[in-house]
């Protein structure tokens, strides 16, 4: 990489505060259930859209978490989204396809998706 | 794009945490995640040192921030399966509070660094030293970006503004030191990295060096910048061959991509940098011998004046900071000098890195702001002093420092105040020493390392250092008479104000502060024939008391056939024989020999 | 020059004030005030190094005392010279070099020469407070020139500086750290094993015995007191100059006639002057070098009487040997004539000759060991002792020096020229040489035989001389081997285009050599040169083929310069020093 002016740093300084975003834990966060359950329903697999939809998205201070079985063992996988101030918000019977919404909807713009939440705490 | 990971595992590289075993750990970590498809998922990251060396190797999980120590490879898979997988800390393997004993999974309660303020070393174990990216990210080469917007002279004024002072040893103001180069005659002019730490348990600059090495370079580009020198160059010392590594690819990432080199984010500024390696000589961190060093010449100081800042590195004018000073002012640059000037104490402004080592829980690194007292550092962050001992001493300021004693650790720890107390900042080593410490040993042990790397140039530090130990020696062998006190404090007197460099003027110290604070421990070796913390051999005796029932092990196990006694009946001990091994108090089974 | 317009400075020291000029250090600037700070490192032809610490004072604002002989003075500074921590400072430090040296000052070569012994005096110390280890270092007596005792050195560097600055060889340097620390060769080799060129202008700076010349002088006494030898003595242009300082005499006296007279007293059969053969070397040095511009020889021809050079191009520069001339010496010429010509003429037995020589030089000791000088067929010269030796050998004996009565040299060999004379000072062997050279080559008598051009203190000098018939001879002169470098690499690099060139290992020739009295600097070379260029216009005879004796040498003798007896004993060769530097 060629930096020529304060511009060219500031744009990598922005790339790089993505990818090391992992490293601030962050108030605002998505956790997925990943105990035996969770896996078996597919959680590794949501765990990956989820990812991917936040690079995608750019989604950045947002800490993506683990959780181990909570007990409503069927309705993995399950997605809880915590955002300051706001109640906990759990998702269940998550697919893939259902995370952009997720995301995009709840965990960017607060809005929860109705129809697959499971419990608010 | 990269994708992002979910979980970064950051694994400590450092020295320190290398030869625990960290090298084994990192491969182990990322075969694992591979074997269980995440290793997209979570990135491991391999950073510099985070200070805490005594419980390496270190593991942090992010985001949650957990702090695992003493981490064994076999170790590995647990963490994957438990935390990692499932988001179950695991326990064992957490720092535990050496006062309470509780765990803390979270880093940042961790008293250790609680009270630190990390402000050279911020970047020190949270980031990948190998990226200029990480570094960026940062905030890195901000500061660099900010200083070639200003004039020269204004960057001068402000890392006066942030009163700044020499983190080596001397304590010099840094923004004047800056200006003096800037003001000589010249138009060719070097900056040179002090890298050459030589103060026995201090790894500061190790450690920045090999966790942020780009935040030095941003350092020295800066003050090129600012004085109008073109080139630069690290003294570095071989023995540190992984921040040597580090540096050479920061300095290849920082060229290939016009950090440093010609015209520097287009500002028409160009700037070089080069390592010289040396070869570990304690007096080469003394700037004049430095620089001879560098010129190929033996490493030994000059008189001053001229100094430097008007003839240094082959006649032309130089400025030389060391590693830690450097390392304070990219984030200088960026947050205004006010920002730093708003830490510290009066004289003293902004934070300073100690190196915690001795009879103490936390050995380690720790940054501090100027003006905490040396009771905050040793039980607050240091977390005491192990096996229930009571304090007795902290030798602080490397062999030139001084030892201060129990009354003076509410002293809220300055350049001055150090000075008034006998001792001094040096480069930040602090050793803490318990009740089981003799302290004309200790004395005895700093002027031993000095006398050795003296550069016998100048007859006082040569000679006198010599005679000094000469007189330790024969008080610890308890030879010592009367006079020698005086002796001592003669000599001393006249080193200090006679020899050539700092290293002799200040090699004196440690017999000094042992003298005022301690003299008692001196008298009792030449009055009394004692050593009151049981340290100097000479005056240790074993006896044999009543207890004695004649079974003869101990005449066995004694190499000096120093005992004599008949089976059944007591036995003795020539004193003249005894070569005071201990091994009969040892094997005696009805615990008859007394050592006093 | 820069003194005339150079700025002052105005300081006090002592309370009085000093106006000096900037460049100046204080303990120059204390010299203004009648005040002579005491030092041991300090030497005023060396550079500052500030290392022994001696002399300490005090400078307000300052840290810690500082070294008045490398800290400028400056503006409004006040420096204080007496006070009790310099002085407490200052006696601490000599203290402790005692505390690290022999205590045998009563047994000591340098005993009453010795600035460190001067210095204790001075400072009025009367015991040492410190007894420990001491330095244990072997005594290096590997050469026949120079011994060096490191037991002795106080590491002032002055050896290492003077080696460096003067001669460029580098011979000596600071080794290990610490109580350890030491001054030698690289690796601790031997005198003998590194390139030395035995000049000796270390032991003319080394403030103690830590470097001496080695001392024969037994040997001597030996001789005299064996009824069975016949002693011959030649004495060196330059002996004389120096001889009368041991003595208390202001430098520049000439002390020809007393020295002969004591050295008759010592029992010397026959005392002769080195001038003879030095006009003898003129003779077939001369002739050489018209020998080589008419028959297409090597040139520039270079001059091979100063042991030091001939050491340096042996061991350093072989590639230069085809330059040097052939002609001996002449300590040399002098050994081969002294065992064959004059025990012919006198009806001496040459096996019970014993040659012996004083010399300015220490490296004379070594050439008189070269395999080469025996072509008398006996060594041709048995023992060389100093300027410095000779003086000693005198107080050995009570001879009330100064009051001497004034003796003439014996006669063949004690008759000589001005231009033998000369030989003592850089630039005099070319004179001598021109003077010779130039009526032999023209046939023609000089108008003035002052070259001027040639002498003086000059580093290297340089003229030309019109020896008619479209001949002009381009001369070249350089003493200390530091410019004679200088001289060859530009003779390499054909930069000039020199037909003779004079080179003289020691600063200023033979008069500043290795052996003479103590102290030598640029003023004392200065008086030195100014007393034989005053003998030489007194002399009755100035130029070598003038003097009667030399001409009935060959024309009795020897037959012709470069002729076939000539040949044999006036001339030498030289080998590349291989074997010395692995």
């Amino acid at each position: 990489m060629t930096i020529k002016n304060l511009e060219d740093l500031r744009k990598i300084k922005e790339r790089a505060k993505l990818s090391t975003s992992a490293r601030r834990k962050s108030e605002t966060q998505v956790i997925v259930g990943m105990g035996t359950c969770g896996i078996a329903a597919g959680a590794r697999d949501v765990m990956a859209a989820i990812l991917d939809e936040m690079s995608r998205a750019g989604v950045h201070d947002v800490s993506v978490m683990q959780d181990g079985c909570i007990g409503m063992c069927q309705k993995e996988p399950l997605v809880d989204i915590v955002r300051p101030g706001e109640p906990r918000v759990t998702y269940g019977n998550v697919k893939p396809a259902d995370v952009p919404a997720i995301i995009s909807e709840h965990l960017v713009n607060g809005r929860i998706v109705s129809g697959l939440v499971v419990a608010k705490v | 794009m990269e994708k992002l990971a979910r979980a970064h595992v950051l694994i400590c590289g450092g020295t320190g945490c290398s030869s625990s075993g960290s090298k084994e750990i990192i491969p182990e970590m990322r075969g694992k995640l591979k074997a269980k498809g995440m290793e997209d998922e979570i990135k491991v990251v391999e950073t510099g040192c985070h200070g805490l060396c005594e419980l390496g190797p270190l593991v942090i999980v992010y985001p949650e921030g957990v702090f695992y120590i003493r981490v064994k490879a076999s170790d590995v898979e647990e963490i994957v399966e438990n935390h990692l997988i499932k988001g179950r800390v695991v326990d064992r393997l957490l720092y535990r509070e050496p006062a309470t004993h509780a765990t803390v999974p979270d880093y940042d309660d961790i008293a250790f660094y609680k009270k630190q303020q990390r402000y050279a070393l911020v970047n020190c174990g949270h980031i990948n030293p190998e990226s200029l990216e990480e570094y960026i990210g940062t905030d890195g080469y901000e500061g660099l970006a900010k200083a070639l917007s200003m004039k020269p002279e204004e960057v001068i004024e402000e890392v006066k503004k942030s009163g700044l002072r020499g983190r080596g040893g001397g304590g010099f103001p840094t923004g004047t030191k800056w200006q003096f180069t800037r003001n000589a005659v010249g138009s060719k002019k070097y900056v040179i990295c002090n890298a050459d730490e030589g103060d026995p348990g201090a790894f500061m600059d190790r450690s920045v060096l090999e966790g942020d090495p780009h935040r030095v370079l941003e350092g020295m580009i800066i003050c090129g910048y600012a004085v109008g020198a073109d080139e630069g160059y690290i003294y570095c010392r071989a023995e540190y061959p992984l921040a040597i590594k580090r540096l050479r690819g920061a300095i290849g990432q920082a060229l290939e991509s016009g950090l440093l080199g010609e015209n520097i984010l287009g500002s028409g500024f160009n700037f070089m940098i080069h390592i010289k390696e040396g070869a570990g000589a304690f007096v080469c961190g003394e700037e004049t011998a430095l620089i001879a060093s560098i010129e190929g010449r033996r490493g030994m100081p000059r008189p001053r004046p001229p100094f430097p800042a008007n003839s240094g590195l082959w006649g032309k004018p130089s400025n030389i900071n060391n590693v830690e000073t450097f390392a304070n002012v990219p984030s200088i640059m960026r947050d205004g000098g006010d920002y730093f000037a708003s830490q510290g104490t009066e004289t003293s402004k902004g934070t300073k890195v100690f190196a915690l080592t001795g009879k103490i829980n936390n050995t380690g690194l720790a940054e501090v702001p100027m003006g905490i007292t040396m009771r905050e550092i040793i039980y607050d962050i240091g977390g005491g002093i192990p096996n229930g001992k009571k304090f007795k001493a902290v030798q602080i300021g490397g062999p030139s420092g001084g030892c201060l004693p129990e009354q003076l650790l509410d002293l809220a720890v300055d350049y001055e105040s150090l000075i008034r107390a006998g001792a001094m900042m040096g480069s930040g080593g602090l050793v803490v020493m318990d009740e089981t410490t003799c302290m004309v040993d200790v004395a005895r042990y700093f002027l031993n390392f000095t006398q050795d790397e003296s550069c016998g140039k100048c007859t006082p530090c040569r000679e006198g250092t010599k005679r000094m130990l000469e007189i330790l020696n024969r008080i610890c062998e308890g030879k010592g008479t009367e006079e020698d006190i005086p002796l001592l404090e003669s000599m001393a007197q006249s080193i200090k104000a006679g020899s050539l460099c700092a290293l002799g003027q200040t090699a004196p110290n440690p017999v000094l502060s042992t003298l005022n604070f301690f003299r008692h421990e001196y008298e009792a070796h030449i009055r009394d024939h004692k050593c009151p913390a049981g340290v100097c051999t000479a005056f240790v005796g074993y006896t044999i008391t009543e207890g004695c029932r004649g079974c003869g092990l101990c005449k066995k196990v004694c190499p000096a056939d120093a005992i004599s006694g008949e089976v059944k009946a007591k036995h003795i001990i020539d004193p003249d024989k005894c070569i005071k091994c201990g091994a009969c108090q040892s094997k005696c089974p009805f615990k008859a020999i007394e050592k006093g | 020059m820069s003194s005339v317009t150079e700025t002052t400075v105005k300081l006090t020291i002592d309370g009085l004030e000093v106006t000096a000029p900037k460049s100046y250090t204080i303990l120059q600037a204390a010299r203004l005030v009648g005040l002579k700070i005491p030092h041991l490192c300090y030497h005023p032809e060396l550079a500052r190094e500030g290392n022994c610490r001696v002399c300490l004072v005090e400078v307000e604002g300052a840290r810690s005392l500082v070294a008045s002989c490398v800290y400028p003075v400056g503006e409004g500074m006040k420096v204080r010279t007496n006070t009790p921590s310099v002085r407490e400072t200052r006696k601490t430090v000599v203290e402790l070099m005692l505390a690290n040296h022999p205590e045998d000052c009563l047994f000591c070569v340098k005993n009453q020469h010795c600035e460190l012994q001067e210095i204790a005096a001075d400072l009025g110390i009367r015991r040492v407070r410190f007894s420990g280890e001491k330095r244990e270092a072997k005594k290096d007596e590997s050469n026949p020139s120079i011994v060096r005792d490191p037991q002795k050195c106080i590491l002032c560097t002055r050896c290492v500086r003077a080696c460096s600055e003067r001669q460029g060889l580098d011979i000596f340097s600071s080794a290990n750290r610490g109580f350890d620390s030491i001054v030698e060769p690289a690796f601790g080799l031997g005198l003998d094993e590194v390139a030395c060129s035995y000049c000796g202008q270390c032991t003319t700076v080394c403030p103690t015995a830590a470097l001496t010349e080695k001392d024969d002088t037994q040997s001597v006494w030996d001789a005299l007191s064996d009824p069975d030898k016949y002693v011959v003595v030649q004495t060196a242009p330059s002996v004389r100059i120096g001889l009368g300082e041991e003595f208390g005499m202001a430098s520049g006296g000439i002390v020809t006639g007393k020295m002969v007279a004591a050295l008759r007293r010592f029992g010397f059969d026959k005392v002769f002057d080195t001038d003879f053969a030095a006009d003898l070397t003129i003779m077939e040095e001369g002739h050489e070098l018209l020998h080589r511009l008419k028959n297409g020889g090597v040139l520039p021809m270079m001059t091979s009487c100063s042991p030091g050079w001939i050491n340096f191009v042996e061991t350093l520069h072989p590639e230069m040997i085809p330059h040097l001339s052939t002609a001996k010496s002449p300590q040399g010429m002098f050994g081969a004539t002294v065992k064959t010509y004059f025990t012919e003429r006198e009806g001496v037995d040459p096996s019970k000759v014993v040659s012996v020589s004083v010399m300015p030089c220490t490296a004379k000791k070594w050439e008189a060991k070269r395999p080469q000088l025996n072509d008398s067929g006996y060594r041709d010269v048995d023992i060389v002792i100093t300027t410095r030796e000779f003086a000693r050998m005198i107080k050995q004996t009570g001879i009330d020096f100064l009051n001497l009565p004034e003796e003439e040299f014996d006669d063949p060999m004690g008759i000589s020229s001005g231009a033998g004379q000369i030989f003592g000072a850089t630039g005099g062997v070319m004179e001598a040489a021109l003077r010779t050279a130039y009526e032999a080559y023209t046939g023609k008598t000089l108008s003035n035989l002052d070259f001027v051009g040639v002498r003086g203190l000059t580093g290297i000098k340089e003229t030309s001389v019109d020896m008619g018939d479209g001949l002009v001879l381009n001369v070249a002169v350089a003493h200390t081997l530091r410019n004679a470098e200088k001289l060859i690499e530009k003779v390499k690099a054909k930069e000039a285009d020199y037909h003779f060139i004079e080179i003289m290992a020691c600063p200023g020739g033979c008069l500043g050599g290795g052996g003479q009295p103590y102290p030598t600097d640029a003023d004392i070379r200065m008086s030195r040169i100014n007393a034989i260029y005053n003998a030489d216009a007194h002399m009755k005879y100035r130029k070598s083929h003038e003097n009667p004796a030399i001409i009935e040498l060959y024309d009795t003798w020897m037959g012709k310069p470069l002729g076939e007896r000539a040949h044999h004993l006036l001339h030498t060769h030289f080998t590349p020093w291989e074997g010395r530097l692995k």
